[in-house]
């Protein structure tokens, strides 16, 4: 490995140190309840979008339906503690396990299918788990779930006086999702993402194994995303299908990604800190006339980004990352 | 209801108006098939000229009490125009992206349909539309004691007329051979004077054209309003991958599939999960075909 790689990487390792601390004591200084939950919502989908990242960033096996794995970690949580007792700890590893199953199960198909037919699978799966959703009695159907409040808990992961608790597990995950990428980029699985990506067939030829590969980025990025969803549906104490396994998450996972910069370590967050605190203030502000200038403020912008800049907003930071990534992206 | 309802008049009768709706779906389909044959390209806003042809067809009704029968050519007019200008305002520019084409072209798209839905909103207001009275709408007609809608019938036959057009158009015409050669070869045509761009513009215009079809006959039986085309965004992708991206006879049989299979699952399963069908089947399809029915390897 050469100098200036290793270098890097102990760079973005110390600037993350430094954000996520300056992030920790953020709370000191917004006392603003409506504010608080802004950075909350910021910092999921950072997280979010950073586990996508490792599937359809670095991997490159573009998906635009892990709002299925999203909901299958909020349904996993309030589905255990509601009708069995169990914690939603549990129930959070828990729906991170059967997402990351899942994802692996229908790996096994998916993967055989090239660009739009991948998509277009992905973004049809997350639909029939919505329409299974929201016809399973059981499950409460599109009625969803309410979760019974038993007072503030660190145990039960609810807390009603205080988002502060909700802030600091965002970030931690948000922290979890990032050092997993840092660490994956380094490890025999990066370059081989990299590879498969770039050029599969190439890489089979030099021993990758592609289709193992591919299955190992589809379990770690499901795992991530389902641990978010069980958060959120704790953050929210209500959960129904449209509003867990709706495809909006599936865009609001990848486009932040996308915006930030696609299979770069940074980009996530980068599209994340902006583009939802934008979002919240558009819909705040503007929405409120039901006019929907919030929606073509937010959709030119998605134009404007992507047109100018096809490797997002970190190509405007670092010019050695562009240029190593116009290299993958075009052998 | 007996156990006899689901007898074979019921099953039949179901099966027309799946065909019936097929046919629709395939004209809706066969644009985003067009375009993606030709310049590899998925507009993602494919449901928003959906949204924007029923919008024609009701304001031509409702300020010029132009029946939508008569008004289709016209609808069909604008959304030429329309789609060849976004091909020229923004899709030319996502083409010339270096890295992350496909990306690009996504989320371009994608944000292109965001605007028009806000637009619609702010300009037509989130309310639900619907076109009371024009020739067709709520009569039916009896064929051997099978009853079908005549708004669905004249779509089927509009449809199969609009891919008989194509196909004579493709096959036939000066522009037709320009669109197959640039679709094959975008280079070499400029070495034979076709301005690449101009026959890009006139895809897109002509793909729009054929959704402002499909939007015109469906303004006399469904709601408009600015979130409609998402609902038929979805089929309309799976169409078009069922039947192999590119592949405009393809975007016509996958369309008519959908219609059956849809009327099939609603026979067997409660109609809220109707669509299950359609995905199924998509997936089921590409899994032992990963290219769709009729798409080249």
């Amino acid at each position: 490995m050469d100098k200036t790689f290793a270098a890097r990487r102990r760079r973005d390792l110390i600037i993350a140190a430094v954000l996520a601390a300056l992030a920790a004591l953020a709370p000191l200084f917004v006392k603003d309840v409506y504010v608080q939950n802004i950075l909350i919502l910021t910092l999921m989908y950072a997280a979010l979008s950073q586990s996508w990242n490792i599937l359809s960033g670095y991997c490159g096996q573009i998906s635009l339906g892990h709002a299925l794995y999203f909901g299958i970690g909020a349904y996993t949580t309030e589905l255990l503690f509601t009708k069995f007792g169990v914690l939603p700890w549990f129930g959070m590893l828990g729906g991170g396990v059967i997402a990351a199953l899942i994802a692996m199960g229908l790996g096994y198909p998916f993967f055989r299918l090239r660009g739009h037919y991948f998509v277009i699978a992905t973004i049809v799966i997350a639909e029939i788990g919505l329409l299974l959703f929201q016809n399973w009695e059981w499950a409460g159907a599109a009625m969803g779930i309410t979760v019974p409040i038993r007072g503030d808990s660190w145990l039960k992961f609810q807390f009603m006086r205080t988002k502060l608790p909700y802030f600091y597990f965002a970030l931690a995950l948000c922290c979890l999702a990032w050092f997993v990428t840092w660490w994956l980029e380094d490890s025999k699985w990066g370059f081989w993402w990299r590879a498969v990506k770039d050029n599969p067939e190439a890489a089979e030829s030099l021993g990758v194994v592609v289709f193992n590969s591919k299955m190992g980025a589809a379990a770690v990025s499901a795992f991530l995303v389902a641990i978010g969803g069980a958060f959120y549906a704790q953050f929210l104490a209500y959960i129904d299908p449209e509003s867990v396994m709706g495809f909006q998450f599936s865009l609001l996972m990848a486009l932040p990604a996308v915006l930030g910069g696609i299979g770069t370590l940074w980009g996530p967050v980068l599209g994340a800190a902006i583009l939802i605190p934008m979002t919240e203030l558009t819909r705040s502000y503007i929405g409120g006339s039901g006019r929907g200038v919030d929606l073509i403020v937010y959709g030119a912008l998605i134009v404007a980004i992507s047109l100018a800049l096809p490797q997002g907003l970190v190509s405007l930071f670092s010019r050695t990352k562009a240029k190593n990534q116009i290299k993958g992206a075009t052998r | 209801m007996g156990d006899d309802a689901v007898t074979a008049q019921a099953i039949i009768q179901s099966l027309a108006s799946g065909l019936l709706m097929g046919l629709l779906y395939g004209l809706i389909a066969v644009g985003l098939a067009l375009i993606f044959g030709l310049m590899d390209v998925v507009n993602f806003a494919h449901g928003e000229f959906l949204m924007i042809a029923m919008y024609v067809s009701f304001f031509l009704f409702t300020f010029f009490a132009i029946d939508p029968l008569l008004s289709a050519p016209l609808v069909a007019a604008a959304l030429f125009v329309f789609g060849a200008v976004i091909y020229l305002l923004v899709v030319r520019f996502a083409m010339r992206a270096k890295a992350n084409a496909g990306m690009v072209q996504i989320f371009s798209t994608f944000g292109l349909a965001i605007v028009m839905r806000g637009l619609a909103q702010f300009f037509f207001t989130p309310d639900y539309r619907s076109i009371p009275q024009s020739w067709l709408g709520g009569k039916t007609i009896s064929i051997g004691g099978i009853f079908l809608p005549e708004p669905q019938l004249i779509g089927a036959l509009v449809s199969i007329a609009a891919f008989a057009g194509l196909y004579f158009f493709i096959h036939r015409t000066d522009f037709g051979r320009a669109l197959e050669a640039t679709r094959e070869d975008p280079g070499a045509v400029a070495l034979v004077g076709i301005d690449k761009n101009r026959v890009f513009a006139l895809g897109w215009g002509l793909g729009a054209a054929l959704v402002g079809l499909a939007g015109a006959i469906m303004a006399v039986f469904f709601y408009i309003y600015p979130d409609v085309g998402a609902s038929f965004a979805l089929i309309a992708y799976v169409t078009v991958a069922l039947g192999g991206f590119g592949s405009v006879f393809g975007a016509f049989a996958g369309g008519i599939i959908v219609g059956l299979v849809e009327a099939v699952t609603a026979l067997v399963l409660p109609p809220s999960l109707k669509s299950v069908g359609i995905y199924a089947v998509y997936l089921l399809v590409v899994f032992i075909r990963p290219r769709g029915l009729f798409g080249s390897m």
